[in-house]
């Protein structure tokens, strides 16, 4: 019998993924400013650190926030010993007023429906436990967040079931996708519990429709199934269109109070909006009061330090500051992302197009040797070890479509960004060139091939007239042996 | 519809452990505005050192301001840290507390230490890393009631016990283990581990060397894991003093196995020697570097917030800090287990003698109406609803004794102790009262039914 447990010694923990061991090179030899400016420049990395900035003077203005105080007086006993897991009730209220918000009043939040976790990993690896058991499967659609490898299956025991997208229609989920991967499972006897979506999605950086909302609610409708919606970028979209959360869409279509409703889970964090990943705040969402009371249970296992509920409960209450945070939030992803658009494309190189997230889901499938994921992953080693830009392979996110690559920009200063895409552009450049060579010499090759034929064939005719022209052909011997060397290189370099 | 997790119970909430705090919680007892409410003795917290914390927190004032010695500020490195290793400097305090508290008799690796969301957190990822769904832990009874949900509950692993009693004061005998060990195989359970909890909950005692290197040799045998939960070792205010597994482990006999120190893992956090359970601050420590590279990525599930790193780290550096309060500390909670013992002592209560803990684990069997488990709930409701205390009962720990009860009491000043001691005191009296006029009554009915017979039987006789 193994003297550890299978997960402790398997590898579905996923970290042996090139999502990871991009992060690991790039710790080895990390980018910086003025110590290390050769070093990896860290773009597989998808946080927002654009706004702390604004962050620190709303902390200097109420230090009792930090100060653990309330209205001047140390409250840190009772938050040393508050670790009920139904939450701090003045967080819970903050939080779910922040969501409202962030979903433009559309829908309104209830606190007692909230669960807090130790991040959205806790959150999504929760909610797995609560709505399937070892064995089922949930349907994800590709490409998806490496970490969802772990997150949803490592523990759990439950399978993902891929919904492959494409770029032919930019990467936009569709009913025949759904089918195809539903009918999959079946096929390997999993029972589909339920379908999971990243909205805004990562890796692309795109916010949902309402048709293809409408269409995955139809869909866990007829096969009674589960919807959990990742929107942990929602307040990542910094341009229309407008983010739509799946309770909207719900609401609109009157499907309040019935048994789709309960079947329908949002998992949320403030790591993404906020930049605060460190302090690792994440919460399920749900209307089903037993999906609630099990969650609330299972947070036991990953709940949100008090001094931490404290201080975020003070900064989600000012509700002057959240307003003008995600406005210049907005702002500046909007900036970055569009610097780093231009920047590519100014390298020849496209980005889907994206109004969310932190990162860019980049095309570089005409950089590729061949149309193949081998192709990928050596174009993704170049990049990682010679132009020293740590990206990740659209393979670690499972996409079908080689050449792929989600480059994050929110997590690095305007400089590092434009040295970045200095550093793709003369990437983009020397392969044009050595390619534009190898092109020149594939010609110059095919021409001394026919130059040689036409010498073999203008030596016969010199030859036949060698007694009139044996100084003309002989002047082109040097030439042409020259050539047929040039054209034995090339052969060799082929 | 959903999974099976969510719809059973397995959980283990259902329990009268947690089903006493939610009867406190609709009627706390509050010494100026409800004084006749129910007094929480069930829940192990320790409260009684906090105004030195707040002392130390007062004093350095920036550390909660999350700035540096240099008065700069490091919110944003702290905002953007959820490196799953831990921040380095505090697992270097960490483990140089942990070996404080043990007498420096050991020596810890920070590089063998991972961070998690409390003791709770730590305690399943280790489930996780060393048991498959349907093997099984060997745990001693009584043992704490939350081990339900935390080992067996998400990991689909079973708990089966090692069954010990007073007659030899709950200690873990080799003939209780084994017969544990076969039980389990009789079940068809896959052995993994055995988990002790050293100090004890509900006893708070410590266990001997010997009780220790008897275990490790135990596990060496089967070829299992030892996981010692230490969570209370920083609460050892008398002697004996506190042996860690760890320092059993290294006893030159033991050493020669050189992979004794891969199966021995230790469970730790600062919830209950520190008093901060609200922080979520728990940790594995293990020598298996497999366990420790599986733990690790397993924390990501609950990582400890970088905040709460941050503050915590520059607590334990000030060494003297540390000191003081291990002795202030220490000092306190002695005092407060004489009283509560002092207090059962004339209400007729005797405690299992204890040298650790936030708890004594105390014996009613005199107060039961009968030697059954329904007794033993009778008496845990009447003491809950009537005298407004709530106490754990023993079948909570799955203690095989009826008539057991574990009484928290750090969890509250001095005063609601007292009123809590008279409370118990008066029932005692009423009970005892009471049974006496009931023996009396009992005895007068009796009585007077024989003289009935008696001259029932006389005029029978005379009719005849």
């Amino acid at each position: 019998m193994g003297f550890l447990s299978r997960k402790a010694t398997c590898n579905a923990h996923g970290q042996d993924s090139s999502y990871f061991l991009g992060w690991q090179e790039y710790e080895k030899n990390p980018y910086n400013e003025v110590n290390n400016p050769n070093g990896i420049i860290q773009m597989g990395l998808a946080e927002n650190q654009l706004c702390l900035d604004l962050l620190e003077p709303w902390l200097m203005k109420n230090p009792d926030a930090l100060g653990l105080k309330r209205d001047g007086i140390s409250i840190f006993k009772e938050l040393a010993l508050f670790q009920d897991y139904n939450g701090f009730p003045a967080f819970k209220r903050a939080l779910v007023d922040f969501m409202g918000e962030i979903r433009g009043n559309k829908v309104s939040f209830d606190p007692n429906h909230i669960v807090l976790t130790a991040g959205a990993t806790s959150a999504n690896e929760t909610l797995m436990f609560c709505l399937a058991d070892q064995g089922d499967a949930f349907l994800l659609p590709t490409p998806y967040y490496p970490g969802f490898d772990r997150d949803l299956r490592w523990r759990t025991g439950v399978e993902i079931v891929p919904i492959h997208c494409t770029s032919s229609n930019g990467f936009k989920v569709t009913l025949p996708a759904i089918e195809q991967a539903y009918r999959q499972a079946q096929k390997r006897k999993l029972r589909v519990k339920g379908v999971l979506i990243t909205n805004p999605s990562n890796p692309l950086g795109t916010t949902m429709a309402r048709d293809e909302l409408d269409l995955l609610i139809k869909f866990i409708e007829d096969k009674q199934i589960h919807l959990i919606s990742d929107e942990i970028y929602a307040g990542t979209v910094f341009t229309s269109p407008s983010f739509v959360s799946v309770m909207e869409v719900l609401k609109d279509r009157n499907l309040d109070q019935t048994q789709v409703w309960e079947r329908v889970h949002i998992v949320y964090s403030l790591s993404k909006d906020l930049g605060l990943p460190g302090f690792r705040v994440g919460a399920i969402y749900s209307n089903d009061p037993v999906v609630v009371s099990a969650a609330i249970k299972m947070s036991s296992f990953g709940l949100v330090s008090s001094q931490t509920q404290y201080l975020l409960s003070a900064m989600l209450l000012d509700k002057k500051f959240t307003k003008e945070f995600m406005s210049e939030n907005h702002k500046r992803l909007q900036k970055q992302q569009k610097d780093l658009v231009s920047g590519l494309e100014k390298a020849g190189i496209r980005c889907l197009d994206s109004n969310a997230g932190l990162f860019c889901w980049v095309d570089m499938r005409h950089l590729l040797k061949s149309n193949t994921f081998e192709a990928e992953m050596e174009l993704w080693q170049k990049i990682v070890y010679h132009v020293k830009i740590n990206i990740s392979p659209g393979s670690s996110c499972h996409c079908i479509e080689p050449g792929w690559f989600r480059v994050c920009f929110a997590n690095m200063s305007e400089s590092t960004l434009k040295l970045a895409i200095q550093r793709l552009k003369s990437f983009v450049s020397s392969i044009a060139m050595k390619s534009q060579s190898h092109q020149e010499l594939k010609s110059l090759r095919r021409k001394a091939r026919n130059n040689w034929v036409f010498r073999l064939s203008l030596q016969s005719f010199y030859d036949r007239e060698q007694d009139t022209r044996a100084k003309v052909s002989f002047s082109y011997r040097p030439h042409f042996m020259s050539l047929s060397n040039i054209a034995a290189t090339l052969d060799a370099a082929a | 519809m959903l999974s099976s997790k969510a719809s059973s119970n397995c959980h283990g909430q259902d329990s009268l452990y947690f089903l006493g705090w939610q009867v406190y919680e609709k009627n706390p007892f509050h010494e100026v505005e409800n004084p006749t409410g129910i007094i929480q003795m069930g829940l192990a917290e320790n409260q009684v050192s906090f105004d030195l914390v707040e002392s130390w927190l007062r004093q350095n004032p920036d550390v909660m301001g999350l700035k540096n010695k240099d008065g700069e500020s490091v919110f944003r490195d702290l905002a953007l840290f959820q490196d799953y290793h831990g921040m380095p400097a505090f697992k270097n305090e960490l483990v140089e507390y942990m070996a404080k508290i043990r007498g420096n008799k050991v020596k810890f690796d920070p590089n063998n230490l991972v961070l998690a969301a409390g003791a709770t957190s730590a305690n399943e990822t280790l489930i996780f890393c060393l048991a498959d769904p349907g093997d099984a832990i060997l745990l001693p009874t009584p043992s704490y009631a939350g081990f339900d949900r935390d080992l067996k509950w998400r990991t689909g692993v079973e708990i089966v016990p090692i069954h010990c009693s007073s007659s030899n004061g709950f200690r873990i005998s080799m003939f209780a283990l084994e017969e544990a060990y076969e039980r389990a195989q009789k079940l068809n359970l896959k052995v993994k581990g055995v988990l002790i909890t050293n100090p004890s909950n509900p006893l708070g005692t410590t266990m001997t060397k010997d009780e220790l290197q008897s275990l490790i040799t135990f596990a060496i045998d089967k070829d299992i894991h030892l996981i010692s939960d230490e969570v209370f070792s920083g609460t050892v205010f008398d002697s004996p003093c506190f042996i860690s597994i760890m320092e059993a482990a290294m006893d030159s006999n033991l050493k020669r196995n050189t992979d004794v120190l891969s199966r021995i893992h230790i469970v730790y956090s600062l919830s209950k020697d520190l008093g901060l359970p609200g922080f979520r601050v728990g940790m594995i420590y293990s020598n298996n570097q497999t366990v420790v590279s599986a733990a690790t990525k397993m924390s990501s599930f609950g990582l400890v917030s970088s905040q709460t790193q941050y503050l915590l780290s520059y607590m334990l550096a000030n060494k003297k800090f540390t000191s003081h309060y291990m002795k202030r500390n220490q000092k306190r909670l002695k005092k407060r287990k004489e009283m509560l013992v002092s207090g059962l002592k004339k209400s007729g209560i005797k405690c299992l003698k204890s040298n650790a803990g936030l708890f004594c684990w105390v014996d009613m069997r005199h107060l039961l109406c009968s030697n059954t488990f329904e007794a033993e709930t009778d008496l845990w409701k009447k003491i809950l609803c009537e005298v407004g205390l709530n106490i754990s009962p023993g079948s909570s720990f799955h203690c095989s004794q009826p008539g057991w009860f574990r009484v928290c009491f750090a969890n509250m000043n001095q005063s609601t102790l007292q009123v809590a001691l008279r409370r118990i005191k008066d029932f005692v009296e009423r009970s005892s009262f009471d049974y006496q006029q009931n023996m009396a009554s009992l005895s007068r009915k009796l009585i007077s039914n024989w003289v009935r017979k008696l001259s029932s039987a006389d005029r029978e006789e005379q009719e005849r």
